[in-house]
Formats: C-alpha cells, sequence, structure tokens
C-alpha cells in the first residue's frame, strides 16, 4: 500500500471550472449592464449599435436622479434606510425575545403562545396584503411611517428558529446564572442572548435585506410620494410614460451597493440564516 | 419511591398519612409570569393585531359589501365570492399562475441543484463562484425588472437579446409588448430564475455538507464510479429533506408572486398589465387599491390562501413529509 492516493491526487476538474465560468456570465451580466447604462446618455442608450461601454462616460445620470422633483429619490432612500435599519434588528430581537421565553420560562402560557404565533405561519404573507391593508389603513397608518415599518417586525419564523435554539442552551450555565442571583430576564438578557449572537446576525442580515428590497407592502401603504421607498420610487419611473433612462439606472445603482456591500461582507451570516430558515421553513 | 414528593398533587397524599400539607403545592410563580409577559406580550400583540384581527376584518369583509370602505355591516352573503369567481380576469389569473408555477418550479430546482453539485466540486474559487451564483440575491425585484425591461429584453435594436439575436440573423423583437407570441414568459421566467437560484444552491449546498465523504469513498471502493451514478445512488437520495423543503418554498413563492409581474407588464401605476400576464396578486391589488372593492379584494385573499394551503397541504402530503422528521 504504497501509493496510497493523496487528498490532491484526483484530477483537476477542468470541466467543471469550465462549466462554472460559463455558468456565471448569465449570472453577472445583469450587473455589468447596470452600471454601464448609469454612465451612458438617454441617446446612447436607444441606439441601434450594441456598445461594450459608453464612449464617453457621463454622470448626468446620477445628477438627474436627485433633481427629479415628482419621484423624491432622496427621500425614498432615507425611508428605506430608515424602515430597514429599524426594521432588521427590532424584529429579530422580538422573535429572539418570544423564542427563548417559550422555550425556557415554565408556564401555563408557554405552549398555548408558541401555538397561538406558530399557527400564523400557515397564512402566507404577501397573499394577505388586503386584510392587512384594512386593518393598518383603520388605525390611521396609510401615509406613515409606523403604517410601513410596525407591520413587518413580527416574524413566527424567527421565533421557532429561536425556541429552537434556546432549547439547546446549556441548564448549567442557567443555573449557575440563577445561583448568582439572576431572575429570568437576567438569564435572558446576561447570558441567554449574548450567546445567541449568530443567530441574531444571521436573521438580522436577512431581514435588513428583506426589508430593504420589499415591495408590494411599500407600495400599498406609502400612497403619497413623501411615504415611498427606493423600490417604490424606481418602480415609479420604470412604470411612467417618460423615463429618463440614465437616471432610472443610476437610482438602481445607488439602491443596490448599499446591499451588494452588506451582502458581501455578512454573507457568512447569511448563508448561515438562510440555511436556518429554509430548512425548516 | 418518592410517591410524595414526586406527586405533591395526587389525591393519595392526604389519605396515605400526616404529609404536610406540601406548601409548593401550585404556587402560581409570579416572577416567571411577569418575565413571560414582558418578552413575549410585544411580539404576540403584533401579531395578535396585524394577523388575527386582521384576517378576522378582511374574513367579515369578504362577506360584506365594501367599495371604498373598509367598514362592516352592509351584508352580502357570498356575492363576493360570486362575483371573484365569474370574473374571467381572475380565473385566468388563477390558471396563470399555475402554469407558471409548474414552469418556475422544476426549472429553479434543477439549475440549483445543478450548480451547487457543480460548486461543490470544486477546490480552489470555491467561495468565489459560489457568490457569483448567489450574488443576485441582493438585488430587489424591481431593480431586476428595470434591467431586464430596459436592458436585457428591451425592443430596442441595442438592447442585448436582440443584439445576440443580430448575431445569428434575428430582426430586433419586442419581448416584453407582445401577447402573440408570448415572448413576455421568457422575461418573466428568467428574471426569477436569476433572483431566486443562488439562494435555493445555498440551500442544497447546505445539504450536501451533510453527507458523509465516506459514502463516496464506499462507493469508489465498490467500483460504483462515474460521477452521474454517484449522483444518483447517493447525493439525491440523501438531499431528500432539503429537496422537499426547496420545492415548498418554491411553490409558496411563486403563487405569491407579484413585483416582477407589476413591473415588467404594467405601463403606469393604475394600469395594469393585460389579462394573460396578471398574476392573482396583481388582480387583487387592482381590485383593493385601484377599484377600492375591499369586499371582493378581502374574498380573494382568501381564495388565494387557502390555494397556497391546500397546495402546500397536498404536496407535503405527496412527498410524505413527517413521515421522517429531521428533527
Amino acid at each position: 500500500m504504497t501509493e496510497r492516493p493523496s487528498r490532491r491526487g484526483r484530477r483537476f476538474p477542468v470541466g467543471s471550472y469550465l462549466a462554472a465560468v460559463v455558468f456565471a456570465v448569465p449570472f453577472l451580466l445583469p450587473f455589468y449592464l447596470l452600471l454601464r447604462n448609469s454612465l451612458m446618455t438617454q441617446a446612447e442608450l436607444g441606439a441601434l449599435e450594441w456598445h461594450w461601454w459608453p464612449e464617453k462616460i457621463s454622470f448626468t445620470g446620477f445628477t438627474d436622479a436627485f433633481d427629479n422633483s415628482t419621484v423624491p429619490l432622496g427621500r425614498a432612500l432615507l425611508n428605506s434606510a430608515l424602515v430597514a435599519v429599524i426594521s432588521a434588528p427590532v424584529s429579530t430581537l422580538l422573535a429572539s425575545m418570544t423564542g427563548y421565553a417559550v422555550a425556557r420560562i415554565r408556564v401555563a402560557a408557554a405552549r398555548p403562545v408558541f401555538v397561538l404565533v406558530v399557527a400564523t405561519m400557515m397564512v402566507p404573507g404577501a397573499a394577505t396584503f388586503v386584510p392587512t391593508f384594512v386593518v393598518v389603513g383603520s388605525m390611521g397608518g396609510v401615509n406613515t411611517l409606523w403604517g410601513l415599518i410596525v407591520p413587518g417586525l413580527f416574524n413566527a419564523l424567527a421565533v421557532l428558529l429561536f425556541r429552537g435554539f434556546y432549547l439547546r442552551f446549556p441548564q448549567e450555565i442557567e443555573d449557575a446564572g440563577r445561583i448568582d442571583g439572576l431572575g429570568h430576564l437576567g438569564v435572558y438578557l446576561r447570558l441567554a442572548l449574548p450567546n445567541s449572537a449568530g443567530l441574531l446576525a444571521a436573521l438580522g442580515v436577512l431581514s435588513f435585506i428583506e426589508h430593504w428590497n420589499s415591495f408590494l407592502w411599500p407600495l400599498v401603504i406609502g400612497q403619497d410620494p413623501a411615504f415611498w421607498t427606493v423600490q417604490v420610487a424606481m418602480s415609479t419611473n420604470l412604470t411612467s410614460q417618460a423615463i429618463n433612462l440614465p437616471a432610472l439606472f443610476a437610482s438602481a445603482v445607488i439602491s443596490v451597493i448599499p446591499l451588494a456591500l452588506v451582502f458581501l461582507a455578512a454573507q457568512r451570516y447569511i448563508v448561515r440564516g438562510i440555511m436556518a430558515t429554509g430548512i425548516k421553513g | 419511591m418518592s410517591l410524595r414528593t414526586g406527586r405533591p398533587g395526587t389525591s393519595a397524599g392526604p389519605v396515605t398519612g400526616p404529609a404536610p400539607a406540601a406548601p409548593r403545592r401550585r404556587r402560581v410563580d409570579w416572577p416567571a409570569w411577569r418575565a413571560f409577559i414582558l418578552l413575549t406580550a410585544p411580539l404576540v400583540v403584533g401579531l395578535v393585531v396585524f394577523k388575527y384581527v386582521a384576517m378576522g376584518w378582511g374574513l367579515l369583509l369578504s362577506f360584506s359589501n365594501a367599495r371604498g370602505t373598509i367598514a362592516l355591516g352592509d351584508w352580502a352573503g357570498l356575492a363576493n365570492y360570486r362575483a371573484l369567481l365569474d370574473d374571467p380576469r381572475f380565473r385566468t389569473s388563477l390558471s396563470m399562475i399555475v402554469v407558471f408555477t409548474l414552469v418556475i418550479v422544476p426549472l429553479t430546482f434543477a439549475i440549483a441543484l445543478g450548480l451547487a453539485v457543480l460548486v461543490n466540486r470544486l477546490r480552489r474559487g470555491r467561495a468565489l463562484f459560489r457568490t457569483t451564483f448567489f450574488l443576485p440575491a441582493a438585488v430587489s425585484y424591481v431593480v431586476a425588472s428595470l434591467i431586464w425591461k430596459m436592458s436585457l429584453f428591451s425592443g430596442v435594436p441595442s438592447s442585448a437579446a436582440n443584439s445576440l439575436a443580430a448575431l445569428f440573423g434575428q430582426e430586433p423583437t419586442a419581448w416584453i409588448a407582445t401577447v402573440d407570441p408570448p415572448l413576455y414568459w421568457v422575461v418573466l421566467i428568467t428574471v426569477r430564475l436569476w433572483l431566486q437560484i443562488g439562494l435555493y444552491m445555498i440551500l442544497f449546498l447546505a445539504g450536501m455538507q451533510e453527507i458523509p465523504g465516506e459514502l463516496y469513498e464506499a462507493a469508489r471502493v465498490d467500483g460504483a464510479a462515474g460521477e452521474w451514478r454517484l449522483f444518483r445512488h447517493i447525493t439525491f437520495p440523501l438531499l431528500r429533506n432539503t429537496s422537499v423543503a426547496v420545492t415548498l418554498l418554491l411553490v409558496i413563492a411563486s403563487f405569491q408572486a407579484f413585483d416582477e409581474f407589476y413591473n415588467l407588464l404594467s405601463t403606469g401605476l393604475a394600469g395594469a398589465p393585460g389579462p394573460d400576464g396578471r398574476p392573482p396578486l396583481v388582480y387583487l391589488y387592482d381590485v383593493s387599491l385601484v377599484q377600492q372593492d375591499y369586499g371582493v379584494g378581502s374574498a380573494g385573499a382568501f381564495v388565494v390562501t387557502l390555494l397556497i394551503v391546500v397546495v402546500t397541504l397536498v404536496q407535503g402530503r405527496l412527498v410524505g413529509l413527517g413521515r421522517k422528521d429531521g428533527e
């Protein structure tokens, strides 16, 4: 047995690399077009000939995007930022709190509350936007920031995941905390919560992306331009009659860049979050 | 046998002897209750208001005449449901979304699984390719619709699709603006593929990490080499739980399609795409937010919800979900 095949003994998979490169092209092409178009002029975008790159790089798209008075892009970006920056941590924390309580606090209500929460997962979120609109509308939530944000803060799936995590949280650590004089809240805040930082980050980043990109609910609830998110603002331009294409592509670039950075920086957490949500979902 | 200490609440207690009237008997643990309520109340109140009250109100509204109002009281019986099911535009939207689902789900499934196998075979640069296929997940449906509608598949001769077609001597085509032939389907399918493949590829990759490497080694020793046979006899069967989850998620997502249909096919905020390319949620948006008929809109929400729940349950039953619980 002298010829034990080393781990690198097998052939270098040339075919696989070739296939991966070929497949990568259609995945990257739209990003390239997005960037290219944002730097072109309207005339060049409507040209008869395909151009790999603008003849002269133009930034008028970026200035035009902010100059449009009917579609206030700056305000829309601010609204989107507020929605995502508030929703991601708050919704994740609320789910963590509930998940901990139903997993570790033994009161008679734990089981019924858990069932009440999980039962809502049977109802698909987007399909019920009309009833949600009716309730939020009756509370005066149309064209308000809270109407935009609050209905999206209650994530039953995240509760389920946090409950699973806290069920596996070692009893010894909880007991040690108790001996040190911590109550239920103390154990949660000082011990359980810090220990779940990984899951908090994973679900928090996913939630951030979801809220930044969400479209249907902001479209329904933000009817006044002052409450448009960046997605609604872009959609308004995209579906209008006269379109300033470079400006539209420029605003798309501006809306994608912060998210792409978050995405690349936090990919580890995103993958972990998707694995957690997808497999149980 | 610690009958007394172990079961303080049993009726045997007082009879068997002068047991001290168990002082801890069913004492309410107030600190625990307080902590429980503090921790759960925000989320539970939110769910009750925005899910339970909303669904209850919506259900009542679906039995009411509610044009331009969300007030209850003007009961209409089943008229809204009848109007809905009699409306050919709603029926078209249902058959449309079924066809869309039958196309998009297997396509996404196959490509995502194929890419996962491919990426898993790479030794160096695996992270780079994984990121490449996954990156579109950071893009919104609105931005993707913009790129697809105005650049990839726009009608101008210099659009990517028309430039490519020109290489083969084809005339420029209006990809979205025509119903005959229904080329807009190519646009609708490819945009969703681009956006969602990466996510499901990640799920498959995660599932593959769970498969013990020894299985492949053993198969190779047994002479069962050949990548396809290894895939068919080891990888795919052992990905069963992941496959079930992926299929369910894909179907639920497909039935709730809205964003790309609205942005690719509509011509104005109030305008709706033609009847051929309108899924149920776009129809419901039109009925409730544009025509402001909240009765029919609510009825539609329940019909679509019921449809999704039934499809999910039937599908779960078909693939034997729950027969082998993962956790």
